[in-house]
């Protein structure tokens, strides 16, 4: 089967494609100034050069550039990424630990954009001057100006200081009990700003080139086919039109993937959100090489397979996909 | 005579465009007998389609509509029918195919989904039984491995086979009218008189009445009892096929015959286009003028004819001609 085949061909391209990233990252870090050994010494409070030299052996960090570097893929290729001394924790746990807050916040935000911003580019589509078209248009302008930190900072501000309506910062609260319903909801309530603000960008976003597509779309002659049927509006729009205005915004938000993870780093900021953009930014400061290149390289992960799950959706979309891979 | 399927009298369709509004049909009157085929030709921009779509009633929205005159199908008026009403027809008692088989049928569904939708939304079928339908249908219009490709996609068929699949759509419901605007237009010489062909078998078989829009001139001859010339969205001449290929009364129908050296030949040879008549059609604006819009291009031309639009004559044998010096042609 040619599309499996092809498939398997994006599986291996993504896998190559990782090991690239790999490199980079540590070539990158390793240009860097400082390394682990001063971020050591300077937790004691100070070392001499004898012991910054006995901690870089002890750590490997004398050895050969290309030797550290091949030592760093192979236990990376084992999910060992090495330990953080900053937070005296193996950078695996540290990141599987604040991998699933990020997860949560980015897909949130991402499906919510692409479900609002498809249904608001058809109903403008349909009504090119009705008030849905114009809301497209402010949101885009909106959308495409604003910062993510001053959008987030604004709704802090008016929706959970001034009118208490949400929490200010972080995930749950540690004091609530109950149920899973319970806590559910108690997360719930504190995506609500942070998706807002990570979403608006890409709403703005998908609303318009949907609403581009699908006028496109509507002119098309299948669709006077569908109409010459005699069917209804809603199967000519929903059923006709709908499909084929999809591929283009998939596609779009594919590549908006690596976007969604930067806006995330800053939305966590802003929000105090305990995830990997927080952690980030905390072992940049703290200059945890082997934490920032652990998170590198799981953003790049992320990327990469949200690459591949587009993939898989135009297919599941678009029959030519599917039979030319 | 019986009532006739339809009649169309003296319909003006407008569209509104950056220009202004403009009449793209002007005053048209014919009438369909059940089961006849009437063709329609004209150059280009001549507003064949206009007529088609007008009685379908899928003119461009917000752009085009019928100004006066009316559409009457089987004793109803269809120009003002509602659309609900209008959905009920379109597919099942007028259907139409269009120009461009490649991209009519839309990409993203299989064939057989979009034959069985249209029996689903006329006849209350079952999702098995139209499908089932489809493949028969299918068969009849001379895929051949119906029951395979049946579940193609669009883009898995060539444009000919495109094309039968549209044929197929527009004949599921058995109409009683079937519209095909230019079917062949898109295609190469073999497969236009293949679809030809399959249009007679189907006619024969269903009983529709067809309304055949073209530019060639030999399928006119091959497949209408009667036809319409128009020209600048106006009647020019009206009349039974032999009749006026042997005798126009039209400056305009005797230019176009003229410029088609064998209208009888074999459907597989290469024949030439309408647009050998010397000068263009007058642009939309020109439209609605009160003299004869053909003038420009016309040998026979008198200042009474750049004065005033040039009434509809009557000829003996239902031929009927809208110029000032029709008897002189
Ligand atoms: N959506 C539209 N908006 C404005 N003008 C239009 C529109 N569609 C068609 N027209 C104009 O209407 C006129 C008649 O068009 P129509 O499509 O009926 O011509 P036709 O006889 O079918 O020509 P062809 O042989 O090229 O199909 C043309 O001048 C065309 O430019
Ligand atoms: S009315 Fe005059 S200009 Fe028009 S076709 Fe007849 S002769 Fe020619
Ligand atoms: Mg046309």
């Amino acid at each position: 089967m040619a599309s499996l085949q092809s498939l398997m061909m994006r599986i291996l391209y993504a896998a190559i494609l990782l090991i690239a990233v790999l490199v980079l990252n540590f070539s990158m870090m390793h240009m860097a100034p400082g390394d682990v050994a001063d971020t050591i010494s300077q937790s004691m409070g100070g070392a001499d050069q004898e012991l910054l030299d006995q901690i870089r052996a002890d750590y490997g960090l004398d050895q050969p550039f290309l030797v550290q570097m091949g030592r760093y893929i192979g236990n990376v290729l084992q999910f060992d990424l090495g330990y953080s001394f900053f937070y005296n924790k193996p950078v695996t746990e540290l990141i599987l630990q604040r991998l699933p807050a990020t997860l949560l916040l980015v897909f949130v935000a991402q499906i919510l954009a692409l479900f609002i911003g498809v249904i608001l580019g058809v109903i403008s589509a349909r009504k090119p001057n009705g008030i849905a078209s114009h809301f497209v248009t402010i949101l885009a302008l909106f959308g495409y100006s604003a910062p993510v930190f001053w959008t987030g900072i604004l709704l802090l501000i008016g929706f959970s200081l001034k009118i208490q309506l949400f929490p200010v910062a972080g995930m749950r609260d540690v004091t609530i009990e109950g149920g899973f319903w319970v806590h559910f909801i108690d997360v719930a309530r504190h995506m609500v700003l942070p998706v807002i603000t990570l979403g608006s960008i890409f709403l703005a976003l998908y609303s318009r080139l949907s609403r581009a597509t699908m006028m496109e779309v509507l002119g098309s002659d299948y669709v006077r086919t569908a109409k010459a049927k005699g069917l209804t509006e809603r199967q000519v729009v929903y059923k006709h039109a709908l499909k084929n205005s999809l591929s283009p915004v998939i596609t779009l938000a594919g590549l908006q993937f690596s976007a969604v993870i930067s806006g995330a780093v800053l939305v966590e900021a802003v929000f105090s959100w305990p995830g990997l953009g927080t952690l980030a930014f905390q072992s940049i400061i703290a200059r945890d090489t082997p934490t920032i290149l652990g998170i590198l390289f799981f953003s790049a992960l992320v990327v990469i397979v949200g690459n591949l799950l587009t993939d898989l959706a135009l297919r599941l979309v678009d029959p030519r996909v599917r039979s030319k891979g | 005579m019986t009532a006739p399927l339809l009649k169309v009298e003296n319909l003006r369709i407008e569209l509104t465009t950056r220009d202004g509004v403009a009449p793209v049909i002007d005053d048209l009157s014919f009438e369909l007998g059940a089961g006849e085929s009437i063709s329609f030709v004209g150059e280009s921009g001549c507003g064949k389609s206009m007529t088609a779509l007008g009685i379908m009633g899928l003119l461009p929205e917000k752009v085009g509509r019928v100004a006066s005159g009316s559409i009457n199908f089987a004793g109803e008026e269809l120009s003002t029918a509602t659309e609900k009403r209008m959905r009920e027809i379109r597919g099942n008692d007028i259907s139409m195919i269009f120009q461009e088989p490649m991209t009519s049928l839309n990409p993203v569904y299989t064939v057989g989904e979009q034959i069985a939708e249209v029996l689903r939304a006329h006849q209350n079928l079952s999702k098995a039984a139209a499908w089932a339908s489809a493949i028969e249908l299918l068969d009849a219009v001379r895929i051949p491995n119906a029951q395979r490709r049946v579940s193609d996609y669009p883009f898995q068929m060539s444009g000919g086979q495109r094309q039968r699949v549209m044929i197929a759509i527009a004949l599921a419901c058995k109409p009683k009218i079937l519209i095909a605007d230019e079917p062949t237009t898109a295609l190469d010489v073999t497969i236009q008189a293949q679809i030809f062909d399959l249009l007679n078998d189907m006619k024969r078989q269903t009983g529709a009445a067809i309304i055949m829009i073209t530019h060639d001139m030999g399928a006119v001859a091959e497949m209408a009892e009667r036809m319409i010339v128009m020209y600048a969205g106006r009647n020019a001449e009206q009349g039974p096929v032999e009749q006026i290929i042997e005798r126009p009364r039209h400056p305009y129908s005797k230019g176009l015959i003229a410029c088609v050296p064998h209208i009888m030949a074999t459907l597989t040879e290469e024949r030439r286009e309408l647009t050998e008549v010397a000068g263009i059609v007058p642009s939309l604006r020109e439209f609605g003028k009160n003299r004869c819009l053909f003038a420009s291009r016309c040998n026979m031309v008198t200042q009474k004819c750049l004065d005033k639009r040039p009434p509809e004559v009557a000829f003996e044998g239902q031929q009927m001609s809208a110029c000032w010096h029709a008897e002189a042609v």
